[in-house]
């Protein structure tokens, strides 16, 4: 992402049906070139901000861009943009090529472009055999499929995808996941995705937008915010198994900070902004069932016996659960490793990975 | 391959207990045809087709009897000899007052009236629902409820002011007066059906019409339409036998000699006259019904094919 010059700009858009507010003054800017997603549980306004983007809604107040050009009173058809829908939305009485090419129609093409048009859409996404077939004659993958031709015959700047993978089956998810994400390499395209699903989110994005009630919570790269969420319901969000949540304060022991919970002191050696750390602070620790290491793996100083309490063999991963100070902590270890129930285990926290939360703003400290 | 070594494996076991296990219940259980449940239905079905069928079993006999036939008094007797003359005469003799040339003038009445009354009124109240299904605007919930509240007003109230403002438009008396009156009163009714429909479409049909750029008009006629041949169906039926069955409006906004049938059966059934022909009373009132019957049984099947075409999810 070395071109800096933006392709969609969102400026203080707000929409509210009623009295309820969908968004508030939100702003967002994305990239030329970029694959962003909007994340969010259902009802958290990122379909909305899509359908604004789109057009389709129009805000209650704010402006929005595309290509610099303010779109914000524009029509759907001259924003350039494509959108592939859920429900796919195929014409049901068309045939696949009548489906892509029905917008070009509509915008007065000459027949040789469309059929060009038709033809490398059908090329890129390996179509070329259905397209004398209706939609009903097409299995869930390849209705997908069209719906995205239908996007690229248009050649706009960017793509709108909302939630294009949720009806399909585990394992066709996963394909045309691969699939958008090759699509995208090669074209280029600015692309916004929304989705309530974290692994889509994760293998796809450049930069992931988590939302809750209309507002951004967090706008970064994959590994950001998988690594340092900013706040904690980001923490607990993205993450699964969901990451461990431990109540406590943050005090001073022989000079050293230390996270105290239950009895039990944490030390916080390695913790990246050790100077906030105020003790006496009222605080959670948020750690990540693959950052807290067990017996053998243990390389901090400080390590605190815990007891199994339930294992969930996941098969390339082990999920065993412990009791420690009154907490149940999740810990992900090897598949092959496996305890005994009851078994006493002893485990250290990777302070350079947790992640600490204000108890009151719940932001990152 | 497994299931079948299975199955072998079991049937070996069966032969060794021995055969008390293989002639147990297997397969369907067989049920009794005279059971006391298919009596109470069949029976009661059965009484029931007698009962509507019988007053149409009367009126098909009668009118293939002649006069004298007729006066015996046997109403069940079928006719000792067969004859077409009532039909004849229903449909091409019978006297309304000055007229008389029977029933085919008010055939052809009705026709006028039922073709252009149909399509009209179809193709306002489909537009209609289609705009307030998915073009919501200001105010659009409040004008559909007051179309709603329209179809709980009983017509007769809207009689007298409806023939004032038509008489003042002066087209009372004239077959457009009466199109305008049907395609009035079917409003609502038909709306409420092409809103329902149109709303139950996915929405996101129509969200994809609009990104590709498509219009008002044809997102309507190119993608709408061609999804809504169950709806069309149905809202033809309704408009059909309702305006056909019409007695009320056809006998208030028409003159004499543009009568609809059903005011003309009215009048040649109720003419004071001579004798009572009770077979040619019977041909006619056969006649006037036919339309909406032949269309019950024609539109019937594609109405099953129409429902059956549109339920393949796109």
């Amino acid at each position: 992402m070395t071109d800096l010059s933006t392709s969609v700009s969102i400026r203080d858009l707000s929409l509210s049906f009623g009295a309820v507010s969908v968004l508030q003054n939100l702003d967002l800017d994305i990239r030329d070139g970029e694959f962003l997603v909007l994340l969010g549980s259902s009802g958290c306004g990122k379909s909305t901000l899509l359908n604004c983007i789109a057009g389709l809604l129009e805000p209650t107040d704010g402006q929005i861009f595309i290509k610099d050009k303010n779109v914000t009173w524009e029509e759907p058809k001259d924003r350039g943009i494509g959108m592939v829908f859920q429900s796919y939305a195929l014409y049901p009485q068309m045939t696949v090529e009548k489906n892509l090419s029905f917008g070009l129609k509509v915008a007065g093409m000459p027949k040789d472009e469309i059929a060009k048009r038709i033809a490398r859409a059908a090329g890129i996404l390996q179509i070329e055999p259905l397209l004398q077939r209706k939609p009903a004659a097409l299995s869930g993958g390849q209705r997908q499929r069209v719906a995205i031709g239908r996007a690229l015959v248009r050649d706009v700047d960017v793509f709108l995808f909302d939630e294009p993978l949720s009806n399909l089956d585990a394992k066709l998810r996963s394909e045309l996941r691969v699939e958008i994400k090759r699509l995208h390499q090669s074209l280029k395209n600015t692309m916004i995705y929304v989705t309530h699903d974290q692994i889509e989110a994760l293998t796809l994005a450049d930069r992931i937008a988590i939302m809750k009630s209309g507002v951004i919570q967090q706008l970064d790269d994959p590994i950001t915010i998988y690594n340092r969420p900013k706040n904690k319901f980001v923490a607990g969000f993205i993450g699964s198994p969901s990451m461990n949540f431990l109540n406590g304060e943050l005090a001073e022991e022989d000079g050293k900070k230390v996270f105290r919970t239950n009895g039990v002191s944490i030390s916080l050696a390695g913790y990246e902004a050790s100077e906030a750390l105020t003790p006496g602070r009222k605080a959670v620790l948020g750690l990540r069932p693959e950052h807290i290491k067990v017996d053998g793996d243990v390389t901090t100083e400080q390590a605190h016996e815990a007891i199994v309490d339930i294992e969930e063999p996941m098969g390339a991963d082990n999920l065993i659960w412990l009791k420690l100070a009154g907490h149940m902590i999740s810990v992900r270890i090897g598949g092959a490793r496996r305890y005994k129930v009851g078994a006493k285990v002893r485990i250290g926290f990777d302070m350079t990975m947790a992640s600490l939360f204000d108890a009151g703003t719940e932001e990152r400290i | 391959m497994a299931n079948i070594s299975t199955l072998n494996a079991t049937g070996a076991a069966i032969d060794a207990v021995g055969t008390e296990l293989a002639s147990g219940p297997r397969g369907k259980k067989p049920r009794k045809v005279l059971s006391r449940r298919n009596v109470m239905i069949y029976g009661i079905l059965g009484l029931a087709a007698l009962y509507y069928l019988l007053p149409l079993y009367v009126m098909v006999v009668t009118s293939l009897k002649g006069m004298p036939e007729v006066r015996l008094g046997n109403i069940f007797s079928p006719p000792m000899e067969i004859t077409f003359e009532p039909w004849v005469k229903a449909w091409a003799e019978a006297c309304t007052g000055l007229n008389c040339d029977g029933l085919s003038r008010g055939f052809w009445n009705s026709v006028r009236i039922l073709v252009p009354s149909v399509i009209v009124s179809i193709a306002v109240a489909s537009v209609s629902g289609y705009a307030l299904a998915n073009w919501r605007f200001k105010g659009s919930e409040l004008f559909f409820s007051i179309l709603i509240i329209g179809a709980f007003i009983p017509y007769q109230v809207m009689i007298y002011p409806l023939v004032i403002i038509l008489r003042e438009i002066g087209i009372y008396g004239s077959l457009t007066g009466l199109v305008i009156v049907h395609t009035i009163f079917g409003m609502p009714i038909l709306t409420l059906l092409f809103r329902n429909y149109f709303a139950g479409l996915p929405e996101e049909l129509f969200k994809a019409a609009r990104i590709d750029g498509a219009g008002f008009w044809q997102i309507y006629g190119r993608i709408m339409l061609p999804m809504s041949l169950p709806i069309f169906v149905v809202a033809i039926i309704l408009q059909v036998t309702g305006i056909w069955n019409d007695f009320l409006f056809g006998v208030v906004f028409t003159r004499p000699d543009t009568y609809p049938m059903t005011v003309q059966l009215n009048n040649i059934v109720n003419s004071v006259q001579g004798v009572k022909e009770y077979n040619v009373n019977m041909a006619a009132t056969l006649l006037t019904g036919a339309v909406p019957l032949i269309v019950y049984f024609v539109s019937g099947r594609l109405f099953v094919r129409g429902i059956a075409a549109g339920a393949v999810k796109g």
